[in-house]
């Protein structure tokens, strides 16, 4: 897998006068998580090699508020929020694309009562447009014939009723797609929502990422996709507890199809 | 004195239904104890949601079995009530069935009436055993103890009864059984009682007649006291339903102005605010005077059903969080609340209590994932999240009581803007990282 990657910032197309299609989002995890980070760079390969005319915030990004607002800061959140997009209109942007949910649906739903009217997709939706427009093609490569299982992140599905689009990149890879008992709306969360992520769960039996885990672990799948980078991280230490890391792996479904392209 | 069943009939009657709008004043009172909110908009998508949803059960259905054992009983319920407005007639005017002129049609409507009674009837009793035998989880966690439990089971008892009486009533109504229309069940209940004589069965018909329409009039005013209220608030609480994508939190408006004025450099940071007289807004919620009304209509309608704690990922895991222990919780509040200002001459009397800590425990509010879960399992729209949303502003805002850990990464935010220590600064690096 080659490492070199072309990510030109806002700031250097408005240096030069021009206006990218698109804004790629990185978000918090996407720029800092080591797991994470993988998956951005998966996602920037598709794009360099779809030719997407993309750019990046880099320094000038800042955490959209998510966590803050659903642990109850408001205020955090919307000083976040306004800064945002102070930055994205200085820049015009028109459309967006995370491959965060959590930005996904605090850009997309929270921020235009604030100011920020934008175009907002998740990375699954973009790949899919991709597709479509001929600009992309998805070769089932090492994937095929795999069983694989989609993990619904909680504010892509029920937040925002986006069931479809991984599932038809799953399928273009001619893996075989299982579903888990509990799928799309009913989709068990993986326990980071709401700024879970970022403390220690209230005293229970048994923590979610394992309930969720042993959901995805009944169907036997070979690969548990995400969608999601705290998804990832939580499926991840769920097959971790249940020692599973030999035979089952979390990936995300942009390094699913970039790896099956050998990006 | 030959109108005195007439007469009685009419005092029985207004007393149950004045009794009964006096406690629908209350409630509507209650409610309206909640903070206001716009939700004039759309309303063709309300009512369409409202006909989906209240009228069509929709979203009760994605449980078939209980789904489809609802359906008969809210059908049968609400067509065999057609009945009572011939009772009501007869009752008053001191009449007898003055709709069986309508000859074979009135008897292919008493005769429809007595097949969804038996059905109501035997899905009621699958319902207790649900509840009872099987020992559905859903019906036996930690808040359905004691009232609520028993409440459950009232309810049931009482349209058992209803749907008996009903049945006995016919089959003992030695007219409507000369009739040989509409009668395909209660011919069958009548052999029961062949060897009585007419004069018998004339007591036991009116007294089954009597029974059924009391029987209603209570069943009436129990709603106010129970869970049962959704048959009448579903219609409302789907109508008001949140509209937007469920992932949309509200943004509050006190707190935009209030940061509005901190970007605006044009500010003196320094000026006295300027005193208009208004009390600065409480963020959050504490109590439920704090909610909007909505989340109080919320609270009215749930029927304790379950779905959504069956569905919760925190609950499922063995937290105490339980989004309708929540939505109990906010009514219970709400009741005494309005108790409070009943005993009190209209006006609300501080009773050093509160719906947080003293009903709803910190720890509930912090299990919370915000995965919407309970809020897509509900079948009649209600929204436990938004209350717990508002109650963890009041913690965070008011209290600046978050867990410690929520606290680190809100001070992340704040100083680097991400939940964790990495600078700002560093946010492309992994552009060269290998």
């Amino acid at each position: 897998m080659s490492d070199i990657v072309k990510v030109p910032t806002m700031a250097e197309y408005m240096a030069q006068g021009k206006q990218p299609e698109v804004l790629f989002w990185v978000g918090c995890a996407g720029s800092f998580d080591d797991r994470a980070k993988k998956i951005t760079k998966a996602f920037v390969k598709l794009l360099n090699k779809a030719n997407v005319e993309f750019a990046v915030l880099g320094t000038e990004e800042s955490c959209t508020g998510d966590p803050a607002k659903r642990a109850g800061n408001e205020f955090l959140f919307q000083m976040q929020a306004v800064t945002n997009i102070e930055v994205l209109n200085a820049y015009e942007v028109k459309k967006i694309v995370t491959a965060c949910p959590h930005c996904f649906n605090t850009i997309k739903n929270e921020y235009p009562s604030l100011g920020g009217n934008y175009e907002v997709m998740h990375h699954t939706q973009f790949l899919k447009t991709l597709l479509a427009e001929g600009r992309l093609t998805i070769e089932g490569g090492m994937y095929k014939g795999k069983r694989i299982t989609f993990h619904d992140p909680c504010y892509l599905g029920r937040a925002n009723n986006v069931y479809e689009a991984p599932r038809e990149l799953i399928q273009k890879l001619e893996a075989e797609l299982v579903e888990m008992k509990n799928c799309r709306r009913n989709g068990l969360c993986c326990g980071a929502g709401g700024a879970q992520m970022f403390k220690e769960p209230e005293k229970g039996d048994k923590d979610v990422n394992v309930e969720r885990t042993e959901q995805a672990l009944q169907i036997q799948p070979e690969i548990i996709a995400a969608g999601c980078p705290f998804c990832n991280t939580m499926m991840t230490d769920g097959i971790k507890a249940k020692e599973k890391e030999a035979s089952v792996q979390v990936m995300d479904i942009a390094e699913l199809i970039a790896n099956a392209q050998d990006l | 004195m030959a109108f005195l069943p007439n007469i009685i009939f009419a005092i029985v009657l207004i007393l149950g239904i004045a009794y009964f709008s006096r406690n629908v004043k209350k409630l509507i009172r209650n409610i309206k104890l909640g903070r206001d909110v716009d939700v004039s908009d759309n309303k063709s998508q309300r009512l369409k949601n409202m006909a989906m949803i209240a009228l069509g059960q929709s979203k009760m259905v994605r449980r078939p079995i209980a789904g489809i054992l609802h359906v008969i009983v809210y059908l049968g319920f609400i067509i065999i009530n057609i009945e009572v407005l011939e009772i009501i007639v007869d009752g008053l005017l001191g009449t007898h069935r003055i709709f069986s002129f309508m000859g074979s049609f009135y008897g292919a409507l008493i005769g429809s009436f007595e097949i969804l009674a038996v059905l109501v009837f035997v899905a009621v009793v699958v319902f207790w055993i649900r509840r009872n035998i099987i020992k559905l989880q859903r019906f036996w966690k930690a808040e359905m103890t004691s009232w609520p439990k028993n409440d459950g089971n009232f309810i049931l008892y009482f349209e058992m009864v209803l749907m008996a009486l009903f049945l006995i009533m016919n089959a003992t109504d030695v007219q409507f059984q000369d009739m040989q229309s509409g009668n395909i069940i209660s011919q069958h209940i009548a052999t029961w009682f062949s060897g009585f004589s007419d004069g018998t069965l004339h007591i036991i018909e009116r007294s089954a007649w009597w029974l059924h329409i009391v029987g209603i009039l209570i069943f009436l005013n129990y709603l106010y006291f129970s869970k049962h209220l959704h048959i009448l608030l579903a219609f409302p609480n789907t109508f008001y339903g949140k509209l937007t994508p469920q992932g949309q939190f509200n943004n509050l408006k006190a707190v935009t102005k209030e940061v509005k004025m901190m970007m605006d450099t044009n500010v003196d940071p320094f000026a006295a605010p300027a005193d208009n007289g208004e009390v600065p807004a409480k963020f959050g919620a504490s109590d439920v005077q704090d909610l909007t009304w909505v989340n109080l209509l919320n609270a009215y309608t749930c029927t304790e059903c379950g779905r959504c704690t069956s569905e919760c990922p925190a609950n499922q895991t063995g937290k105490k969080l339980s989004p309708r222990k929540i939505m109990m919780d906010t009514r219970d509040r709400l009741e005494e609340v309005g108790k409070n200002i009943d005993a009190n001459n209209g006006e609300f009397i501080e009773d050093g209590k509160q719906l947080l800590d003293d009903y709803i425990t910190r720890e509930e509010l912090w299990a919370c994932t915000t995965c919407n879960a309970c809020v897509e399992a509900c079948p009649v729209s209600i929204d436990p999240l938004a209350i717990i949303l508002e109650m963890r502003r009041y913690l965070v805002m008011e209290q600046s009581a978050a867990p410690m850990e929520l606290n680190n990464m809100m001070t992340n935010i704040e100083n680097n803007g991400a939940p964790w220590p990495y600078n700002q600064m560093d946010r492309l690096n992994w552009k060269n990282e290998q």
